[in-house]
């Protein structure tokens, strides 16, 4: 990535280990200013660790840390101004809410004045103003979220780290409390580092996707970068469902490459090409089952390939026709519904297509 | 539940397990210690009603003077306590799982060590001929021996040292559920460490330092071993005056009355305890004393005034922080090294050294060729063990302990692990009621069983027989048996006795073939610390065995009255290497129980 000017955050070549445990390596990321940027990626992947490194509760091995364009590595994280908003929103038990969201301008030592108008002010905001008496564990989960929050924009720092910050919560709740934050982000136009291992969450919220494995960062890209054009097997098998097939590279000619699928009749694929490869070279093939179609009667499409039906699922709007190819691996075929699926009887013959647009070389 | 749901039959017939515990401290425990605070409101000719002897208790300058040491006594030392045990629990719960479990051992050595064991080894520590004075006096520091024993400086140390272990472990079980993002989120909501400190953890940890203080003080209160051993006249406690009353004066009632002070003390703190922050914080949850509605008028002035002396505490450390941070700045570009936590640490090292070392002094002491404790030991000779094995006494004290022990332990399990069952998976009515009952033997002082029993057996003609001291020991032994079975049943994965009932198997083989094997180490720890409480105990020793029939605890005791000599450091070496492999076993037991 080429270095930015306007860049707020900037994490270079960071390590961090746990004894034996290598829990993040190699991480570098460039966060631009208002943007909101997710670490996405299993559990264990080392997403927490970037935080908690970057909001300074951590101290790494090795690596950079720099906080709008001064050096923070290993400054205390007090010094830091960002705010951070915990998975089990870290809210202080003994403290109403309204002294829980007074803190940090207490530390700051603001007049008792500026204290309440401010505490009323960020309670506005986050449309709970007739709970600042009460403690916290007398707020319901989504209450609390709100009023973590709520205590992290009062003093108005410039980025804002959140580590699954919906974990908690059931799934109305979240899709509820999604919108909240991404108000929050363009109202007050903050710079949020996100953390969350949801994907549909992830590909929802941000405007760019980090996604992780493996105490390493695996891709960088906006959702549909990910979504459409992962650089890996992990990549395309993480961010929803994938049909990866087996295919050796015959030839490379004007960006696409020309590829023999393992199985099937000898017939060659189209994909789009990928620096480096080479004839001969053994990859595979990833195609989303919505870039698959049943090919009807006559239809043509730009690559094919010969399977047995197994099953075919209406889900609303979207009908899936499972496959088995001939080598017995399984693909899946989803599209639009236009009408009453005919019945087909499991084993009968039907051939796919997909364009080479949408069909991705892995390595 | 589900099993006595299945059949139509009252649930509280489900509940049998927990009536031998409840019958058994009921009979044992609570009629006996009811009938002695009886007695001290009757007459001892007339058996007519009486005020006669709590007259005679208040009128006495010297029992209202007795009574005030023992507060001054009790309170200094929870002082000390909490002040010392603090920064260990703090390490303890800030600290990796590994190390926290390995510090540990090395806090709670010392709480099982016998009592004498300890209590000898200050004195070979603090004497006028003890290691401390001759050191002093070998580097020069003081030219005169120092006057470290037989005052308060002697007490305070004793005791201090001898509780210190019961409030760390107190206080760890809460801070243990301090979750650690709360200081991380003040860091980052821009609280420098003191503040942090100060304003989050502290008022968190608070209801671990009230538990513990209480629990502390009231054990203090009954404390006779080491006033007796290391204080002077001037630090006589209550309880060694009750002593005096019944063994030597022989007066039941008199005794029974200043019991009944004792008792009744005990009770006071109990209740403003309640009142002042719920008896709920005993068990050990953080932030339980934070009630529901927000507190009164003068609770609300209480808070605003300890906020500010917090807010001024955690000024004053940020502020020393910060001049130091001026002398040697920190630089962004390279690892900060954390002072606070190595002054901790410091602070930690000399603490945990000052409970578990005194206790090893004893050691070389055995081997002296001298005819007195004195520091440096002359060595080298085996004849004070050969003293121990040659005396009958000492042989037939030890058997007796042995044997005692093990059968108290024996039915103290009997009686306990059941209702281990009960209090960890049934709901039931008077359930709290169940468990202060049983929790209650460790809470009163023991020197009020003691007499209580004594009393009660003196009727049965059971004093001085093993049985009556079985039963004794049993009755204190119950609440550590239940507390530590419950523990293990906490982790226990309850359907897995469910899995087994849906196979087909009945309660009893279900609990034959599944849950005793899945907790069998736990048992085992149980059984081991019964055992260890029965084998350590002299307080109901020294009343219910009589005079000729001893335990090892008591002729310890005896021999220390007339002189504290080297076979006493003999017995004491066997017991603390006896002890210790016990302790190590049961925790090693315990923690693979933990473990799965
Ligand atoms: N304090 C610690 N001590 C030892 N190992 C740690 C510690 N913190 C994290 N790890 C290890 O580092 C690795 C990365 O952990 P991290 O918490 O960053 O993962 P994560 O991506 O946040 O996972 P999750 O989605 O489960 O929260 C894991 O293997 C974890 O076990
Ligand atoms: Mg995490």
């Amino acid at each position: 990535m080429t270095p930015n000017a306007t860049a707020k955050l900037i994490v270079k070549d960071l390590r961090k280990t746990y004894g034996p445990v290598v829990a993040l390596t190699d991480a570098s990321i460039e966060v631009r200013e208002g943007e909101f940027l997710t670490l996405l990626g299993p559990s264990g992947s080392g997403k927490t660790t970037m935080l908690m490194v970057i909001a300074g509760l951590v101290q790494p091995d090795s690596g950079e840390v720099w906080i709008d364009g001064k050096l923070a590595t290993y400054a205390p994280s007090f010094k830091r101004d960002l705010g951070m908003v915990f998975q089990n929103y870290a809210l202080f038990p003994h403290m109403t809410v309204a002294e829980n969201i007074a803190f940090p301008l207490r530390m700051r030592r603001l007049g008792q004045a500026d204290i309440a108008r401010e505490v009323k002010r960020v309670l506005d905001i986050v449309r709970l103003p007739h709970v600042a008496d009460r403690l916290p564990r007398a707020l319901s989960g989504g209450q609390q979220q709100r009023i973590a929050l709520a205590r992290c924009i009062v003093y108005g720092p410039s980025i804002i780290l959140m580590d699954e910050p919906l974990g908690a919560l059931d799934k109305k709740l979240r899709d509820e409390m999604q919108l909240e934050i991404k108000r929050l982000h363009t109202e007050l136009g903050i710079t949020v580092l996100y953390v969350t291992h949801d994907q549909e969450e992830a590909m929802v919220m941000s405007d760019r996707i980090c996604l992780m494995n493996d105490a390493r960062i695996e891709q960088l890209g906006t959702p549909a970068d990910l979504y459409f054009r992962p650089r890996t097997l992990f990549a395309a098998g993480f961010l929803g469902e994938s049909n990866i097939l087996d295919a050796t590279v015959t030839a490379v000619e004007n960006g696409r490459a020309v590829l023999r699928l393992a199985v099937g009749d000898d017939a060659l694929v189209r994909a789009v090409a990928r620096d480096g490869v080479k004839p001969g070279q053994s990859v595979k093939l990833m195609v989303r089952p919505e870039c698959l179609t049943v090919l009807g009667q006559g239809e043509r499409a730009e690559n094919e390939i010969q399977a047995g039906l197994k099953d075919v699922i209406m889900v609303g709007g979207i009908t899936k026709h499972y496959a088995r190819l001939p080598d017995g691996k399984e693909v899946v075929a989803a599209n639009l519904t236009r009408g009453p699926v005919a019945q087909a009887a499991a084993g009968e013959a039907l051939r796919l297509g997909w364009s080479a647009d949408s069909s991705v070389l892995l390595v | 539940m589900a099993a006595s749901a299945q059949r139509a039959r009252p649930a509280w017939i489900g509940l049998w397990p927990i009536l031998p515990a409840l019958l058994f401290l009921g009979f044992l425990f609570l009629y006996p210690v009811a009938q002695l605070l009886w007695l001290s409101a009757l007459d001892k000719a007339s058996g007519d009603l009486t005020s006669a002897h709590y007259v005679r208790l208040f009128a006495s300058p010297l029992y209202v003077k007795v009574l005030r040491i023992t507060f001054e006594i009790a309170g200094w030392t929870t002082v000390f306590v909490i002040l010392g045990a603090y920064p260990v629990a703090y390490y303890l719960a800030t600290s990796s799982e590994r190390r926290r479990n390995a510090l540990m051992l090395w806090v709670l050595l010392p709480f099982w060590t016998s009592f004498l064991v300890r209590t000898f080894a200050w004195i070979v520590l603090l004497g006028r001929n003890g290691a401390i004075n001759k050191w002093l006096q070998a580097l020069g520091i003081t030219g005169e021996p120092l006057d470290l024993i037989y005052n308060f400086t002697g007490v305070m140390i004793g005791m201090t040292h001898a509780l210190m272990p019961l409030a760390v472990m107190t206080m760890v079980s809460v801070m243990e559920n301090i979750d650690a993002n709360l200081p991380r989120a003040a860091s980052t909501l821009g609280a420098r460490g003191g503040q942090a400190f100060w304003r989050i953890y502290f008022p968190l940890s608070l209801p671990g330092v009230a538990a513990a203080g209480l629990l502390v003080f009231i054990t203090a209160l009954g404390f006779f071993i080491t006033p007796a051993l290391l204080g002077g006249r001037l630090e006589t406690m209550i309880t060694q005056v009750i002593i005096t009353q019944i063994q030597t004066m022989m007066n039941w009632a008199f005794g029974g009355a200043v019991s009944m002070l004792l008792l009744v003390a005990a009770l006071i703190v109990f209740y403003l305890y309640d009142r002042a922050l719920g008896m709920s914080t005993l068990a050990g949850s953080a932030a339980a004393s934070q009630g529901e509605g927000r507190p009164n008028p003068v609770a609300r002035l209480g808070a605003w005034a300890g906020g500010h002396v917090l807010d001024l505490l955690g000024r004053i450390c940020d502020t020393v922080a910060g001049a130091w941070e001026r002398v040697f700045p920190a630089r962004p570009d390279r690892p900060r090294a954390d002072r606070s936590r190595m002054v901790l640490t410091a602070v930690v090292a000399l603490v945990i050294f000052f409970l578990a070392a005194p206790t090893f002094f004893i050691v070389p002491v055995s081997f002296t060729t001298d005819a007195f404790i004195e520091w440096p030991p002359k060595f080298f000779t085996l004849r004070w063990y050969q003293a121990y094995l040659d005396s009958p006494t000492w042989m037939s004290a030890t058997v007796r302990s042995l044997m005692v022990a093990t059968v108290a332990a024996f039915l103290a399990m009997l009686v306990g692990a059941p209702a281990a069952f009960i209090l960890a998976r049934r709901s039931m009515a008077g359930k709290t009621a169940a468990m202060a009952l049983i929790l209650s033997p460790l809470i009163i002082p023991r020197i009020i069983i003691a007499i209580a029993l004594f009393y009660f057996y003196a009727r049965l003609g059971l004093v001085g027989s093993s049985l009556g001291l079985v039963l004794g020991h049993a009755v204190i032994a119950v609440p550590y048996v239940v507390v530590t079975v419950m523990a293990v049943l906490k982790t226990y994965d309850e359907r897995l006795d469910q899995a087994a009932g849906s196979l087909g198997a009945n309660r009893v083989q279900t609990l034959w073939h599944i849950t005793i094997p899945l907790i069998r180490t736990g048992l085992i720890a149980a059984f081991l610390f019964a055992f260890i409480t029965s084998f350590d105990e002299l307080t109901i020793a020294l009343f219910v065995s009589g005079g000729l029939a001893t335990t090892l605890p008591k002729q310890m005791w005896d021999d220390s009255l007339l002189k504290v000599n080297p076979t006493l450091a003999a017995v004491s070496t066997m017991l603390l290497v006896f002890v210790t492999a016990l302790i190590l076993s049961a925790e090693y037991l315990r923690r693979r129980a933990a473990a799965r």
